[in-house]
């Protein structure tokens, strides 16, 4: 029996589970060499076909860009210049592992030493493929086994988490990783509690283990006591849970049975790998700022319109509304936000600074009409304070569609709407009649109204969305767009919980955009609200 | 003394011969029962156009040619249907027309 081990590490997505471990790190997973070579050249042949019928199976459910990458996966894994000298290690008695590792790591060599960004990168990729393969030859092969078990290991690659079955619950607990990692985005969108940055998990004989994903925390081998605390925590939630499924698939309505359009906010393409979209009424916001990341050059018009292209299809013939460049605030970028700004949250940022850069303003709008004929898109411009900043943008955009004719490029010019987060526009609204439709930014307007930074832990507890003066301001500019016939949702953190949707309902809101986590959540809730 | 039947062709895509682009060449290279090879130069090194380790250790950029050859039955078809993939951009711009 094993003494229970407590291990902090950082939250990366909510919720608590308790089961089985299951280690995923190959150098846990050794090999038994047979000590034939001939064995062990038929089980190196069979593991590689095995990772070649699982990427196959991925390819499928996977995204764009995801899908691209598995396809490179494929080819390697297919290709005699590779696998041949893992052959020849194995002819010369070599253990297949160690052959194969062997030859990959040589390969990998000459990525990670590329002065190309994008060639470079592709390291990754022979890594997850090494790894695919070596989880075959050390038989904890296809993850299919893990269903139901808390994943542990250094760091783990999408493809796996996509590849993993969630069915049955289970969670993630890394040693490494970062909560704004590829995998902790899917993990939110798919309620998987995940914890990284772990630190030493020793394996030692631990066969069971808890997580919570909210408090950081994994407890290997608990023991009875703390067993009987964490099942019961984590029964409160499957319960919860059990109660919110049946909603998912359901159309949200209120307790009267008035329709609710429940739209989701997206980060990163991949999460929609994930989800279905018949559980939602669309996107009510997708960020952009996932094509312009710090530190990688910036995306031209052709990569943004793939991109945009992607979500269109997702979505089929529901709303997508793309939010233009918000960057600058607690968002920079190397290269587009200024440097040294003393206070980021009140300078350029949002629309004000993609209107001195037109030029990277241009390309987004380029790349978004050209999109917009492939499905029903929208754009939303961020931080907009004053009319002229919008007339400025839709002058821009008549232009883009002018040039765009010109050249005899399809496309089609989209509704032109507003985030509203900055308290001017939600305390006169009128003033930007001619926006296409509103959408309110909860979390910026909180942190403006109250005064109190989102980054300021000191001062976290002013900044509480549903303080009147925040609920007075949302409940205005709902006013305000149903008498003049312009549409307003809200697509801040406060409409993705249970306890602001009573308050946000009475406020005069119908359209809300919210986590993709918290769908079923959200829909059970609204179904106990009766609006007044 | 191999008999090939040769072309060049400038690569226009936007990060060169990488990932998704080598991954169609090869896919395509090996439709083909001739034997097909590239090159960043008109004197070689000549590599497998069916290997996708190889052609993507060739790091071709934008505006670089590509030289084709290829020698066996069908070595004509080979060499202008690669060279049309290259020349069409890599079939992106249709692929994604025939996606939506």
């Amino acid at each position: 029996m094993r003494h229970p081990v407590e291990l902090k590490g950082r939250p990366a997505s909510d919720g608590i589970f308790a089961g089985p471990v299951f280690f995923l790190s190959t150098a846990d997973a050794v090999r038994q060499a047979s000590g034939d070579p001939a064995i062990e050249r038929r089980d190196f042949d069979a593991a590689v076909a095995a990772a070649i019928a699982g990427l196959g199976a991925l390819v499928a459910i996977a995204e764009g860009e995801g899908a691209e990458m598995l396809a490179f996966q494929i080819a390697l894994l297919e290709d005699d210049a590779l696998l041949a000298p893992a052959r020849d290690l194995i002819g010369q008695g070599k253990p297949a592992d160690i052959a194969w590792r062997k030859t990959v790591d040589a390969e990998i060599v000459g990525y990670e030493m590329s002065d190309d960004d994008y060639f470079r990168a592709r390291a990754t990729d022979l890594k997850d493929m090494r790894d695919r393969v070596l989880r075959q030859l050390s038989g904890t092969g296809g993850l299919g086994s893990q269903a139901g078990a808390i994943l542990i290991g250094d760091d783990v690659p999408p493809s796996l988490f996509l590849e993993a079955d969630w069915s049955k619950g289970g969670a993630i607990a890394l040693r490494q990783g970062s909560p704004s990692s590829h995998v902790a985005i899917l993990a939110r969108a798919r309620g998987v509690p995940m914890v990284v940055g772990l630190g030493d998990i020793i394996r030692d004989g631990h066969s069971e283990a808890a997580i919570d994903g909210a408090a950081g925390l994994l407890v290997l081998s608990p023991d009875a006591p703390q067993k009987r605390l964490w099942s019961a925590k984590a029964d409160a939630l499957s319960a919860r849970r059990d109660r919110e499924a049946p909603f998912l698939d359901r159309p949200a309505r209120l307790g009267d049975g008035s329709r609710i359009e429940l739209l989701i906010n997206v980060a990163e393409p991949e999460e929609l790998a994930v989800l279905d979209p018949g559980h939602c009424d669309g996107i009510g916001l997708m960020r952009s700022e996932f094509l312009f990341r710090d530190g990688r050059p910036l995306p031209d018009e052709e990569t943004q319109y793939r991109a945009y292209r992607r979500l269109l299809d997702w979505a089929g013939d529901k709303p997508v509304t793309i939010r233009t460049l918000d960057i600058g605030g607690d968002k920079p970028v190397k290269g587009l936000t200024p440097e040294g700004e003393r206070n980021p949250f009140l300078g350029l940022r949002g629309v004000r600074l993609t209107l001195q850069r037109k030029d990277v303003f241009t390309a987004q709008l380029r790349a978004l009409a050209r999109a917009a004929t492939h499905g029903n898109l929208k754009i939303m411009v961020p931080m907009i304070t004053l009319s002229a900043e919008l007339d400025e943008t839709a002058v821009l955009l008549d232009q883009v569609m002018a040039d765009l004719a010109r050249d005899g490029v399809a496309a089609k010019r989209p509704p032109l709407g507003i985030m509203v987060e900055v308290p001017a526009v939600a305390v006169a609204p009128e003033l930007l009649a001619k926006a296409a439709f509103f959408s309110i930014g909860s979390n910026d307007l909180t942190q403006y109204v109250m005064a109190a930074g989102r980054d300021e832990a000191s001062v976290a507890a002013l900044g509480d969305p549903a303080h009147p003066a925040v609920l007075r301001l949302i409940a205005h500019v709902a006013n305000y767009g149903r008498e003049r016939g312009i549409s307003v949702s809200l697509c801040g953190d406060m409409a993705s919980e249970p306890r602001h949707l009573a308050a946000l309902i009475a406020a005069g809101l119908r359209t809300l955009s919210v986590s993709p986590a918290s769908i079923a959540r959200v829909k059970a809730a609204l179904a106990e609200i009766k609006p007044i | 003394m191999t008999d090939w039947t040769s072309s060049s062709v400038v690569i226009r895509h936007k990060v060169g011969l990488h990932a998704r682009p080598s991954v169609k060449l090869t896919q395509l290279a090996k439709t083909f029962a001739a034997t097909v090879q590239i090159a960043g130069t008109p004197e070689g090194p000549w590599i497998d156009a069916k290997s996708i380790v190889k052609v993507m250790a060739m790091k071709a950029k934008q505006d670089s040619t590509l030289y084709l050859r290829a020698s066996g039955g069908d070595a004509a078809a080979a060499v202008t249907a690669l060279a049309g993939l290259v020349e069409r951009d890599f079939d992106e711009d249709r692929a994604h027309a025939a996606s939506g």
